[in-house]
């Protein structure tokens, strides 16, 4: 029993953290002057906070010393500033990833 | 609904497919070796629909831990779902019934796709940003589904393939960053990430990050404000 419980804990708090801010900032009619600044902002930074994320676990220390993400990122980020397209940038360095931790490093 | 809107809507959450699939296999696949089974993975995969939300879930099952700990470390590591709500408040203001729907399914990948993408021709942007929450959504519990009845009967590697998820957030950056003469924000969003990960450790750094970006985008809008007075 005590197992449900924790999955339905940790299910109401992740839906605390995505209903929380319309809660608290979606109520009046108009939303406030820095909630519309921040919304117009935050994606940007929330972009390179996610892609940072993303390497939370990465060993920057230790053998391969996070080569294989980051030229898998120089790939992905090259091709899509090179042809525009999503797909193309994530399936080929994806692809491209996979090699380097399956076959070289 | 048009046809042809519908396939752009599926188009543009091709590679969240792909990495939910995978992400949302190895969660199955490490849920069944706790011995827990597909009820487990399909409710989970239902109600929390959280990446790294259910990954550690799984460990708090495996180490039973404490009802407090479970809600602390699950808002840890969940906490940047609030940004993601500030910046969409005003999007999905009036989205009416399927509001909730909506917020309940926003994750990192539906957010970063319905910020950056513009709705096909004929498709409202909250009919848009339904759709990719749907979509994402059964992409999601099929994964975790899949992953708990398959389990590591797989034959072939796929190692690396979580990488489709970070290559994601990359070219959605790229995009930004074309798109946009203000790299300020950008730039902020990633060097108090780099700074707080170093200084407060993968566990607890997000929300330090959080803090400190939104102090400085509401500061730098002061003085941006200030330089356009002057």
């Amino acid at each position: 029993m005590h197992n449900v419980w924790i999955v339905v804990v940790a299910a109401l708090v992740t839906m605390a953290t995505r209903f929380l801010p319309f809660i608290i900032f979606g109520r009046g009619k108009k939303t406030p002057d820095i909630i519309l600044y921040l919304g117009k902002v935050l994606p940007y930074a929330i972009m390179g906070m996610l892609v940072v994320y993303c390497m939370k676990d990465v060993a920057f220390l230790a053998y391969p010393y996070g080569i294989p993400e980051l030229l898998g990122c120089v790939v992905v980020a090259a091709l899509q500033l090179w042809k525009r397209s999503s797909l193309l940038s994530i399936g080929v360095g994806t692809v491209f990833y996979m090699v380097l931790v399956q076959l070289v490093f | 609904m048009k046809k042809q809107a519908l396939k752009t809507v599926f188009r543009d959450t091709l590679p969240v497919l792909t990495g939910y699939l995978f992400l949302g296999g190895g969660f199955g696949i490490l849920l069944s070796e706790k011995g827990y089974g597909i009820f487990w993975a399909f409710f989970m995969g239902l109600f929390m629909f959280a990446g790294s939300g259910q990954y550690l879930a799984v460990s708090l099952l495996a180490s039973q831990a404490s009802l407090i700990s479970t809600a602390i470390a699950t808002l840890l590591v969940n906490a940047r779902h609030l940004f993601y709500g500030i910046s969409l408040v005003d999007t999905y203001r009036d989205a009416g019934r399927k509001k909730p729907y909506m917020i309940f399914a926003l994750t990192d990948e539906t957010y970063s796709l319905v910020t950056q993408n513009q709705p096909p021709e004929g498709m409202g942007r909250q009919s848009y940003c339904f759709w990719v929450s749907l979509l994402d959504h059964i992409y999601w519990v099929c994964g975790c589904v899949l992953g708990n009845i398959l389990g590591s009967t797989l034959p072939m590697r796929f190692d690396g393939v979580e990488f489709v998820l970070t290559a994601l957030f990359v070219t959605m950056f790229v995009e930004q960053w074309i798109s946009n003469t203000n790299h300020r924000p950008a730039v902020i969003g990633v060097c108090s990430t780099v700074l707080c990960l170093m200084i407060f450790g993968s566990q607890i750094f997000l929300i330090p990050s959080m803090a400190l970006i939104a102090v400085l985008l509401t500061v730098s809008r002061k003085t941006a404000r200030r330089d356009l007075h002057a």
